[in-house]
């Protein structure tokens, strides 16, 4: 091959990535621009505040909000300190034997079930077995499980990542296997980790179908008030919304898009935040 | 003569306060959980219900999810409910495992809904359709390609069908009325759950034809046009009247509320139910569909009195 032909090529290849890249942004900005216009009209105080109704010019979204934060409140308090223990394990103490390769693999093949396999497993365990019902709790543990394998690979990934050089000082200076993970690994891994915990959160909090399956209430007039209340969701309002007969509900279901959209990126900017500052504080 | 007088006024107060105060006082501070689950052609109604029960007992927590009227009786009969909303009959097989349960339920017919024939805008050809052409094209093994298939008169287009996925209580109706067998049909038509898929469909193909809810098509009446169905009793176009008259004949059905028994043991669940048959009247037309005639909501009111 010429030396010439070598450079075209390697100009088309150029081209084509970037081409790909801009095409998904493109796609995402017609998306964004379509829910706006159509949604913005109804994205208010009133909305914000207004529990649900049958007149759309009345209806809000006040209680699936407030269901939306305190499911993602639960998942996270579940799945968290689960997935990062559960992946603690199998980095550092697994090794390579035959269970911790069979968890591996099953870990992987979880992150990819349909999340309404999650939703039937929650309503087996969760809602019958355990007898929470209907309630906060039921859907904040689904979620937490369908959320499980992200955190778990993601952790393990920001652990691996972690150069050998800062363990190996550590142990250099006497310190146990525990005191290297808590202060020395952990602690350098948190910006990975905190990315995982995006990814989750984003995941989780647009899940309509599990949901629906636990029996998640589609008109619900209270926030709820403890763990075993009865709740709706953002997914689940907007979902509502969109299988009505009036047209109008169409577009107020963008209008609850653009909260659902809001209340996602709020709580991942807390994540953002916290990754940016240990990024920070590690490098300085 | 003057103690008779004071006794006749106090006869008269406690009269009074005794017709009253059950209603008025006891509403405002009832507190408590109306649970409801099932079916989505059904949450309308029991939405704007509860809406209104807002405002006459602000303390009574009422939720109501949608999972579809066979879940929802799995969840009634399970006892996790107080009512299911219910697009459909109860089933023999349910009823069975009611009594094998012990629950005790009562049957609440709440309004009409009116399956809708649909066409396409420029469909010029088709003015009425009669339940034997339906089953000639819905039926299983169905022949019909073409609308000639069904009336020779129609042109020689491929037919290009809609109607809704099985798991609806609007599939079982129609395949019942239509083709004599409860889930009895064709199965190569497009598909989906969601109505406003169907009537996207249908406004978009000339040569469509589709059947959902009445509700969907009255909202988009300038999209599609309503076929008239032929019977005993003529061309009959579905409408309110029709329905509620019972002439738009076999495809309008009733649906229903069903409660347990045993929860209206619950005052806010009595009051709630109570509430429903004294205002559906007119709050079911308010979200596009038929209400029955007054003398059923009453008699339903008469039966739930002694509960």
């Amino acid at each position: 091959m010429s030396l010439r032909r070598r450079r075209l090529t390697e100009k088309c290849f150029k081209i084509a990535t970037a081409l790909i890249t801009w095409s998904s942004i493109a796609i995402l900005g017609v998306l964004v621009f379509q829910i706006l216009k159509e949604g913005m009209q109804w994205v208010d105080w009133q909305f914000i505040t207004s529990l649900p109704s049958r007149k759309a010019e009345k209806a809000g979204i006040y209680t699936a909000i407030w269901g939306s934060f305190y499911l993602m409140i639960t998942t996270m308090l579940f799945a968290l300190p689960t997935g990062i223990g559960a992946a603690i394990f199998l980095e550092e103490y697994g090794g390579k034997s035959r269970l911790s390769r069979f968890i591996d693999v099953n870990v992987a093949n979880l992150a990819g079930v349909p999340s309404i396999v999650y939703g039937l497993l929650g309503l087996a365990v969760f809602v019958n077995l355990f007898g929470f019902g209907r309630s906060v709790i039921s859907g904040g543990l689904t979620l937490g499980l369908l959320v499980l394998p992200v955190i778990i690979i993601t952790t393990r990934g920001a652990i691996r990542s972690v150069p050998k050089s800062i363990p190996q000082a550590a142990y250099a200076l006497g310190a146990k296997k525990w005191q290297v993970i808590f202060f020395h690994t952990l602690p350098y891994a948190l910006p990975g980790i905190l990315t995982g915990v995006i990814l989750s959160v984003s995941r989780a909090i647009g899940e309509t179908a599990p949901l629906i399956i636990v029996g998640a209430a589609a008109y619900v007039a209270f926030v709820p008030e403890s763990l075993l209340d009865e709740f709706t969701a953002l997914p689940i309002q907007i979902f509502n919304w969109t299988s009505r007969p009036q047209e109008v509900f169409h577009s107020l279901s963008a209008g609850g898009i653009i909260i659902l959209l809001s209340v996602m990126l709020t709580m991942n900017s807390v994540a953002i935040f916290f990754r940016h500052k240990t990024q920070r504080s590690r490098n300085g | 003569m003057k103690f008779s007088k004071s006794l006749f006024t106090l006869f008269l107060i406690s009269a009074i306060l005794l017709v009253i105060a059950p209603y008025d006082a006891s509403a405002k501070t009832l507190r408590g959980k109306v649970s409801i689950d099932g079916s989505s052609t059904v949450f309308p109604i029991t939405e704007a219900i509860a809406e209104e029960f807002r405002s006459v007992a602000p303390r009574v927590k009422v939720i109501v999810g949608v999972s579809g009227t066979g879940g929802g009786f799995k969840k009634f009969l399970a006892g996790s409910i107080d009512i299911n909303n219910a697009s459909r009959r109860i089933k023999s097989k349910e009823v069975k495992k009611a009594k094998k349960q012990n629950i005790d339920f009562l049957e609440i017919p709440v309004a009409f809904d009116g399956i809708t024939v649909v066409i396409n805008k420029a469909n010029d050809w088709a003015k009425e359709i009669t339940p034997a052409e339906l089953k000639k094209i819905w039926n299983t093994n169905s022949k019909v390609v073409t609308w000639k298939d069904v009336r020779s008169s129609w042109p020689d287009k491929k037919i290009k069908l809609y109607g809704p996925g099985t798991d609806s209580g609007t599939f079982d109706y129609f395949t019942k009325a239509i083709n004599g067998k409860s889930r009895a049909s064709r199965s190569n038509y497009t598909m989906s759950e969601d109505d406003n898929v169907l009537v996207a469909g249908v406004s978009g193909d000339k040569y469509a034809l589709g059947y959902f809810g009445f509700a969907y098509y009255l909202e988009n009446k300038t999209k599609i046009n309503a076929l008239p169905i032929k019977s005993k009793n003529g061309s009959i176009t579905p409408s309110m009247e029709s329905i509620n008259l019972g002439t738009y004949v076999p495809l309008s059905r009733p649906i229903f509320i069903y409660a347990r028994k045993d929860a209206f043991k619950k005052p806010e669940v009595k009051k709630f139910i109570q509430f429903y048959l004294e205002e559906a009247g007119g709050l079911v037309k308010d979200v596009g569909y038929v209400p029955l005639p007054k003398a059923d909501y009453e008699e339903s009111l008469e039966k739930i009195k002694s509960l």
